[in-house]
């Protein structure tokens, strides 16, 4: 390839930004200073430099975080380092929704109107900005800032989210929850003030920037934890219980326990815990974890690679993000053992780019982790050597499922690959990979750090039911009472983990529940007894998904609930394959058509129509996205009387 | 100015003369290639019909040797399988969804049917939601996608069932969108079905880009990049239904790393790639493939003799292809062979 990079030259704050990343530019062959004497007789770059394309995806973050979009001298500049040519970078930053390459203010501020924040009035707070700003997107306040539009930002319980970013050489990303309107427009007007050297004192004095955390803030999750500190529970036992910035604090309340028993044990042990645990993937495929770690273990390619997938980006799912803010060492140690268990020495930690909150705790847990020798080149004085790389998504929900998300790592656009091959042959850079998400990894502790680890598999899987072993957290949210995540034993009935939030507020009758969310299913009243399993969930025709438990009661708007979904996977498609490609876009002119009024045929038509999208959908996508875009659309209208329409 | 003093002659010693004159000793007999051991066969089941296929081939391969046509747009020998149309699916028991028969290797005892009802429907969709979005008008008079209008029949496929195509985008309008935000239809839009068509981009000599028939097999970019000509000009830009070809910054080809092989052209099975002569001969009515001849003969440009089809009307050349079985060039050329043709319509010549 002869890379072919014309434009305007980066300037010095572009290059500074990516170097940041990068490292200096090594000759005038990446862009660096030309050194006649070197650099006319020996050429740079080629594979060496191809070798680190699984960079391009931070770099580009560093231009997104300086400069507030992604400039073409700057590409350019990444592109002679990295040695990408530069149509394909333009591809890789095109498909990510938190890159910007048309000039967009410094101060953005990401409004979520997904599917929970519509129940708490995210239109209201979307037109109250566009009063105060303009239109979403439009510069506002002299070009300084404005406000987008987003997908679900995953703080369902304390909805309406928002999500602001300003860049600027201190970048600031934060997530707020509940929002109106006043607050964002003057968190955004504090954040620019804070530009100068005299406002960033009262920046810090606001809490806005880079104010310490006192070990109550840290710990303070109430809001969205409600049972947090409650006797008798696993998978939050130390959810605002323990300090999050603190290793100490963590090994004081048993942390780090499982990776001495399994390191005494070792892997093959381990991952027999692990199998007769019938531990299962919380993500929403529910595939065998012991079965999957056993086969990456046993592939004689190498090296093999652990990824935690924390994408976590299913509207209305938020379990992950509350274990990584709250308890963050926990994923770091459970990593560290599924490296251990698999013969892997590099894990990725692939986290959406949502969550600054959780992936500040999560780095600081690394390098806690590294300092204290639980990982580097002798994790635990084992001898083996592990290391934790963390990787930011840029705003695609694409890259939650597993192969997209390597091709997100590798620095490419997140389209997901054909499967087979699965991870376990060919996962990232096409080793063996096992890949698990956050909430699945966290029980391997359980397991593993009960007692000495040896038959913590068979009393983990007397918890739960006979299919479905464990604990299971849930994320409550919508119309109740106390929204947040709820952690329950399998087999727990619905209408028992409403009642631990309890309940609808003021006794309002409960118009229809979406488990699974925008990918689950919308089920009635008469499902409340159902028993939250994999089996039980399965019987009805539903999905536990990735444990969504969205109650909309009977002031729900239905209508615009369906068609934020369709306009959620119209937005989220990779656009890879042409059943969900066009699919999703057929999916929501249709409802539009109905609930405007627009309808070209009758609304039996329309919906057999409807139908038939959706089974081309389900049989003929490439992925989960595809394969799921139509469910809950054509759930709620089963439901005979939910939809209006 | 003194006089140049000749050297003398220098007289090779008779033993170097041998060596320099005598040709070496032919070898008795062709080298043999090293021995390849034969894949062992695989047994499959084809709608219901057991047959034996070697093992490593594609099911497509497989049901092709039957004699079955099955339907393909993004598929293409020469190319790394992408399977993103999805009109070759087929069902294999025991899988939950259809898979790809074009990049699917098969697999002992897999029970595979070609034209189940399943099937059917999945193409009979893809097909339709590709009818709704591109203009298909010039996709596949050709083989190896020569099939589309009876596959169109075939599967009683009705693109017009979304409504009529909305209005063609600006130009650039849809170079511009970005990943995660769109316009949701509402009112009476809704009725229309959303399209990709917009403005023909000509912007060199050579060919012309016609996005609005583009159905995004991936096939220009693989030929531009790893599979055929490794300059990876072109990519896939944006996300979704927005996801489009394009260059960096959807900047004119002059200005990218294009080389004007043509190789995208090549491949494209809906004529959105198109030889600039081409585009206005139709623009102006008077392309009339029926008028045309077909010469094959060998690029006279350089010594690796790639093997070219003149396409003639009038006694003059109006495009430039390889055949795709050849095996010096895949179908593949260069600026030379493919676009260095001109000199031949010069009548001082």
């Amino acid at each position: 390839m002869d890379l072919h990079v014309v434009g305007p030259l980066a300037s010095p704050v572009e290059r500074a930004a990516v170097d940041a990343v990068l490292g200096p530019a090594e000759s005038g062959w990446s862009g660096g200073r030309r050194d006649s004497r070197t650099d006319g007789h020996v050429a740079r770059g080629g594979h060496e430099a191809r070798d680190r394309r699984h960079l391009l995806l931070p770099a580009l973050h560093a231009l997104q975080d300086r400069i507030g979009r992604i400039t073409q001298p700057g590409l350019n500049y990444v592109c002679r380092r990295l040695s990408v040519p530069p149509a394909e970078a333009y591809g890789v930053a095109t498909f990510y929704a938190l890159f910007a390459t048309a000039p967009r203010p410094a101060a953005v501020a990401h409004i979520c109107d997904d599917i929970a924040c519509r129940l708490a009035g995210a239109e209201d707070v979307a037109a109250d900005l566009g009063r105060a700003l303009g239109p979403a997107g439009a510069p506002a306040r002299d070009g300084t800032m404005t406000w987008l539009r987003s997908p679900c930002l995953g703080r369902c319980e304390l909805a309406p989210a928002a999500l602001l970013t300003v860049a600027g050489e201190t970048s600031v990303r934060r997530e707020l929850a509940p929002v109106d309107a006043a607050g964002i427009v003057g968190r955004l007007e504090a954040a620019l003030a804070g530009r100068s050297p005299a406002e960033r004192a009262r920046d810090a004095a606001l809490a806005w920037a880079s104010a310490p955390e006192t070990p109550s803030d840290s710990m303070r999750v109430a809001a969205s934890v409600p049972q947090a500190g409650s006797p008798g529970l696993r998978l939050l036992a130390r959810v605002g219980v323990v300090d999050p910035r603190s290793l100490d604090d963590y090994r004081a309340q048993g942390g780090y326990r499982a990776l001495a028993n399994a390191i005494a044990m070792g892997a093959d042990a381990t991952i027999r815990e692990v199998t007769d645990a019938r531990l299962v993937g919380r993500g929403g495929a529910a595939f065998p974890t012991g079965r999957k770690w056993a086969a990456v273990a046993a592939q004689p390619a190498q090296p093999h690679y652990v990824v935690c997938n924390a994408d976590e980006s299913e509207p209305g799912t938020f379990k992950d993000r509350v274990l990584m803010e709250a308890d963050p060492f926990a994923v770091v140690e459970a990593m560290t053992i599924e490296g251990f268990a698999t013969g892997a020495t590099r894990g990725y930690l692939y986290i959406r780019g949502e969550y600054p909150l959780a992936e500040a705790r999560l780095i600081g847990a690394i390098e806690a982790a590294r300092a204290a020798g639980f990982l580097g080149p002798d994790v635990a004085g084992s001898g083996w050597a592990f290391e934790i790389e963390l990787r930011r998504g840029a705003g695609a929900y694409i890259c939650g499922e597993e192969t997209a998300l390597f091709e997100s790592i590798e620095g490419r656009r997140g389209e997901p690959r054909n499967k087979p091959p699965f991870p376990v042959e060919v996962g990232l850079f096409g080793k063996p990979t096992a890949v698990n998400n956050v909430e699945t990894l966290v029980n391997v502790l359980l397991i593993l750090g009960d007692g000495d680890g040896r038959g913590g598999g068979d009393r983990y899987a007397a918890i739960g039911t006979e299919g479905s072993t464990g604990p299971k957290l849930f994320c409550l949210s919508g119309h109740v009472v106390r929204p947040g995540v709820y952690e329950v034993p399998f087999g727990t009935t619905l209408r028992e983990l409403l009642d631990l939030a309890g309940g609808v507020p003021g006794s309002r009758a409960i118009k229809t529940i979406l488990l699974g969310g925008a990918a689950g299913v919308f089920v009635g009243p008469d499902a409340l007894d159902v028993a939250l399993t994999f089996e039980g969930t399965r019987a009805i025709g539903a999905t536990l998904g990735s444990g969504v438990v969205m109650v909309f009661d009977e002031t729900a708007d239905l209508v615009g609930t369906l068609r934020r979904i369709a306009a959620f996977f119209r937005d989220e498609s990779c656009g890879q394959c042409v059943p969900c490609r066009v699919g999703t876009v057929r999916q929501e002119e249709l409802l539009a058509r109905l609930a405007d009024g627009a309808e070209t045929r009758t609304r039996q038509e329309e919906l057999a129509l409807l139908a038939e999208i959706g089974r081309a959908m389900r049989d003929a996508s490439i992925c989960g996205l595809g394969q799921t875009a139509s469910s809950a659309i054509e759930s709620a209208f089963r439901q005979p009387g939910l939809v209006p329409l | 100015m003194t006089d140049h003093v000749r050297p003398p002659a220098y007289e090779m010693p008779p033993e170097l003369t041998a060596i320099f004159t005598t040709p070496p000793a032919r070898a008795s007999r062709t080298p043999e290639a090293p021995p390849v051991e034969a894949p062992a066969p695989v047994t499959v089941t084809i709608d219901g019909v057991e047959v034996s296929v070697l093992a490593g081939s594609t099911i497509l391969e497989a049901a092709r040797a039957q004699g079955l046509d099955l339907p393909t747009l993004c598929y293409l020998e020469s190319l790394a399988p992408v399977n993103v149309c999805r009109v070759c699916v087929v069902e294999v028991t025991g899988s939950r969804v259809l898979v790809p028969a074009c990049s699917r290797k098969v697999e002992p005892g897999m029970d595979i049917q070609t034209e189940s009802e399943r099937v059917r429907h999945s193409r009979k969709l893809a097909l339709e939601l590709l009818g709704s979005s591109v203009d298909l008008s010039l996709a596949g008079p050709h083989e190896p996608d020569g099939g589309l209008a009876r596959w169109m029949e075939r599967y009683g496929a009705d693109a017009s069932r979304f409504g009529p195509p909305s209005p063609p985008a600006p130009a650039g309008a849809r170079d511009a969108h970005e990943a995660g935000h769109h316009h949701a239809p509402a009112g009476a839009d809704a009725a229309l079905a959303a399209t990709v068509a917009q403005p023909v981009k000509v912007d060199n000599d050579l060919y012309v880009r016609d996005y609005s028939k583009c159905i995004l097999c991936y096939k220009c970019v693989e030929a531009c990049g790893e599979d055929a000509q490794n300059t990876f000009a072109i990519a896939v830009a944006g996300r979704g239904f927005d996801a489009r070809i394009s260059t960096e910054w959807a900047t004119p080809l002059p200005e990218s790393a294009c080389v004007y092989c043509g190789n995208c052209i090549g491949v494209c099975p809906t004529g959105a790639l198109m030889f600039r002569s081409e585009h206005e001969m139709r623009a102006a009515g008077t392309w009339d493939e029926a008028a045309q001849t077909t010469t094959s003969t060998i690029c006279p440009y350089c010594g690796v003799g790639c093997a070219l089809d003149l396409h003639v009307q009038d006694n003059t050349i109006v495009k430039v292809t390889s055949p795709m079985d050849s095996s010096v060039t895949d179908g593949h050329l260069c600026i030379k062979g493919r676009f260095g043709f001109e000199f031949t319509n010069e009548r001082r010549r």
